[in-house]
């Protein structure tokens, strides 16, 4: 038995600290450590030199910032994403609650339908931009099928339909995740609320309408958080799928643009500070959605 | 026509639509000239097994794959062993510093890793020396957060009752957790892996910039480099890239199948929800 003063420094169970140890060294590691680090390195000279060479790295203010903030392949890339997000975004949200109900009121074959949506989700990136590369190509199955339709030139070296090509193609590939949340949600919804609107004639439409979509708020709210942190993330697909940022870069992304500032070309610090400005702005988005949308 | 009717007529449609790349990649792997007219979606003939020896050939597709699994393992261990730990101690156990330990993890599912590669990048490439390394690659996965947060739901959610009991009968708290916690959560531990597994498996952004040894890096890169590389210059470069793509995906996709009972909306919601 611990003594009370033990117990009053380490708390009732000084074992959890031995248990929660790794963990917390791990946090601290790749998370709270890289965090201050990109602070510090987005406020100061930073520059790749050999190891153990002391090297001076002067704070420089908000340099590195304006210097991001001016450069007009930042601010591409980060309109792209709000094309990205416009697109993705409300396209999920829909998709994910219309696929979900239509699932949970399903009988039969409900498994099949439910691997079926998630599979996507499962499968790694880059296979899949192979086949859509394959699909999407100039002379591609969807080119095939709409005829003298297809857009010149064709999509994926398209600047007008680079960015949406992608914004459907993550959309298609997260959607499972989103549709297993608004499952959860759903399945919550107590039933009586369901056979009150029947009593005031609301069924159908009107109930989803009315009880289902209120009685899902917390999960889309949920949802439209992680879409917007994936449309953040996004990285994967235009490099691959538009060949590195596509056309005059109509498809960069700010993780995209960070890698070739900071490690291509060599200016880390800049490249720190794109990603401060992201880590703020996805914590500043994640925060109105959540005040926009479990307001009553 | 029912509404009922209506609904699943849609639903199924729905899922043809989005299994039809998986269906396309399959059979295109399959094929010694892609046909992309209508008529090729189902092809009559010009079957061959030409494109994975081919792409065999260009990418050294076994080490790869080897690469893949020995990544992905060294993760998923990190996971069960010390998120099990944490997952238990965030549950059940009174120590100081839980509640900040709790909102940085809650922190670390919001501010995802790609906005820190930066400086993990310059961490672990340039003051750890990791680069080129398996180690390299694991570490920032090393534990996955959702799946320790999947534990600690499971074991918040084991009656108080049982833990009481055992404490009356003097079982010490290690004793408790290895004997009667952790046997009562295996399927979370099913479930977490699976969740674990998408990570390191499909990554492709972090193993690509630690690694230039080709002979270390995982099948999410070495097929990406040949997309973005080599693909132009073979005979048929689809067939080749859709039968690597074919291997990338299809211990995901068989892992999930299998284990779809362990993939639902509630285990699932439980780990994710804040």
């Amino acid at each position: 038995m611990s003594t009370p003063v033990t117990q009053r420094i380490l708390g009732r169970h000084p074992l959890g600290l031995l248990f929660a140890a790794p963990y917390a060294v791990f946090l601290a590691m790749v998370f709270a450590w890289p965090l201050a680090l990109a602070v510090w390195m987005s406020f100061h000279d930073y520059f790749f030199a050999a190891p153990g060479v002391p090297v001076d790295r002067p704070f420089v203010g908000l340099d590195n910032y304006v210097t991001v903030l001016g450069d007009p392949d930042v601010r591409r890339s980060f309109v792209n994403v709000g094309i990205f997000l416009l697109i993705n975004v409300p396209l999920t949200v829909v998709l994910s609650l219309v696929l979900a109900a239509g699932l949970n009121a399903a009988v039969r074959a409900r498994t099949f339908l439910r691997v079926s949506y998630y599979v996507p989700y499962v499968t790694a990136s880059v296979a899949l931009v192979a086949v859509w590369l394959f699909l999407f190509s100039s002379g591609g199955l969807v080119n095939e099928i709409l005829g003298p339709l297809a857009p010149s030139p064709s999509w994926l070296v398209n600047a007008k339909a680079a960015m949406p090509v992608i914004a459907l193609f993550v959309t298609w590939k997260q959607l499972g995740l989103f549709i297993l949340l608004y499952l959860a949600a759903l399945q919550a919804i107590p039933r009586d609320l369901y056979d009150a609107a029947a009593v005031d004639r609301a069924t159908g439409l009107r109930a989803f309408w009315h009880v289902t979509v209120p009685g899902v708020r917390p999960a889309t709210t949920l949802v439209v958080i992680l879409a917007t942190i994936t449309g953040a993330n996004l990285f994967t697909e235009p490099y691959l799928l538009t060949n590195g940022g596509g056309p005059d870069g109509a498809s960069t992304s700010p993780v995209f643009v960070m890698y070739q500032k900071g490690i291509e070309q060599g200016n880390p610090d800049t490249a720190a500070a794109i990603g401060v400005v992201l880590v703020v702005a996805v914590l500043l988005i994640s925060l109105v959605n959540r005040k926009l949308l479990e307001r009553d | 026509m029912s509404r009922t009717f209506w609904t699943r007529t849609a639903l199924f449609l729905g899922a043809l639509v989005f299994l039809f790349p998986f269906y396309y990649m399959l059979v295109g792997s399959f094929q010694k000239t892609p046909d992309t007219t209508v008529r090729g979606i189902f092809p009559t003939g010009g079957w061959t097994l030409d494109n994975y020896t081919d792409i065999n050939s260009r990418v050294n597709l076994l080490q790869s794959l080897l690469n893949s699994v020995i990544v992905t393992s060294g993760v998923l261990l990190g996971t069960v062993v010390f998120g099990v730990l944490a997952g238990y101690a965030l549950a059940r156990l009174h120590f100081r510093g839980r509640g900040t330990l709790f909102a940085v993890m809650l922190l670390v599912q919001i501010i995802p890793f790609q906005l820190l590669i930066i400086p993990i990048y310059v961490m672990i490439v340039r003051s750890y020396g990791l680069a080129d390394s398996y180690a390299g690659m694991i570490l920032p996965f090393a534990i996955n957060s959702t799946a320790v947060f999947v534990f600690r739901q499971f074991f918040i959610g084991l009656p108080d009752d049982l833990f009481s009991a055992a404490m009356l009968d003097g079982a010490s708290e290690l004793r408790i957790m290895w004997s009667i916690a952790i046997p009562l959560v295996r399927p979370a531990i099913l479930t977490a892996c699976l969740i674990t597994f998408i990570g390191p498996w499909n990554e492709f952004l972090w193993p690509f910039l630690v690694t230039k040894n080709q002979d270390l890096q995982p099948l999410a890169v070495t097929l990406a480099n040949y997309i973005s590389n080599i693909a132009g210059r073979a005979t048929n470069p689809f067939g080749a890239i859709l039968a690597g793509a074919v291997v990338l995906a299809a211990p995901a996709v068989a892992l999930f199948v299998v284990f779809q009972k362990h993939f639902t909306a509630t285990e699932i919601s439980s780990g994710v929800k804040g």
